[in-house]
């Protein structure tokens, strides 16, 4: 592959890395920087690939580690450890009887692999984590899209382990109960 | 957590061991749950299945 090849592969990848760093980061201008950086140090490091897919790969890790930087720039500010101490499992409370039994059981989703084909599947999959509040979110992203560990995010967010635990569970019940609503159990979608 | 777990319980260690080994009382007690309840049966389905949809953003979203 020519230097010229790897350019062009790389500007092919940034429309998706780009929707990936705004999920990611929540913000356009982050994104942004997220992605010119990751795809600047491609080309400067690129050692030579043979296929587009390994490109892909490798520009993707780097990627990955621009965004888990700029989590971890965020978490120093001292914004990020002041916020919703007082709501902190309001959504989840709500999901739940004052017994601990569901207040709505979750339904059958039935063969759900079979969405991950349909592209209006993953604009609401989108809505439905943009709709994560912040602090789980982060989390949430960090454990499954960064692919990072428990131990790992405390450490990166200086939080309590169980308390990452928590936001964790937090972030996954939302989730669960936004695609419930809007994707599995809306009979427009099925 | 004395006794059977509630559904809330059980929906954090369902959540917890996608994230750490569940210690072997918490296992057994989630087990016994989850054999009573459809709920959190589904539930558990439904985390396993989130995870799935994340891993594979970049494989379906290009």
């Amino acid at each position: 592959m020519t230097e010229v090849d790897l350019q062009q592969s790389l500007a092919a990848l940034r429309p998706q890395f780009l929707r990936f760093a705004r999920l990611q980061l929540r913000s356009d201008a982050a994104a942004e920087d997220a992605v010119q950086d990751a795809l600047l140090a491609a080309i400067e490091g690129a050692p030579g690939f043979g296929a587009a897919a390994s490109v892909k790969t490798w520009a993707f890790s780097i990627l990955r580690n621009k965004i888990v930087d700029e989590i971890r720039r965020r978490s120093r500010e001292p914004s990020f450890s002041l916020p919703d101490q007082e709501d902190i499992g309001a959504d989840v409370d709500a999901l739940f009887a004052p017994d601990g039994h569901w207040a709505e059981m979750p339904a059958s989703w039935g063969d759900p692999e079979q969405c991950l084909e349909q592209k209006r599947f993953w604009e609401i999959f989108e809505v439905c984590l943009t709709g994560v509040p912040v602090k789980p979110g982060r989390v949430f992203m960090m454990r499954e899209f960064l692919g990072l560990g428990t131990e790992e995010i405390c450490k990166e967010l200086t939080i309590s382990t169980s308390n990452c635990w928590v936001l964790l569970h937090r972030a996954r019940l939302v989730l669960r109960e936004c695609l419930a609503l809007r994707w599995f159990n809306d009979p427009e979608m099925k | 957590m004395k006794k059977m777990l509630t559904c809330k319980q059980s929906a954090e260690l369902v959540s917890q061991a996608l994230d750490r080994r569940l210690g072997i009382g918490e296992r057994l007690k989630l087990r016994l749950h989850l054999v009573f309840c459809a709920g959190c049966r589904n539930a558990r389905q439904h985390l396993g299945f989130i995870r799935e949809a994340c891993a594979s953003w970049m494989e379906h979203n290009d």
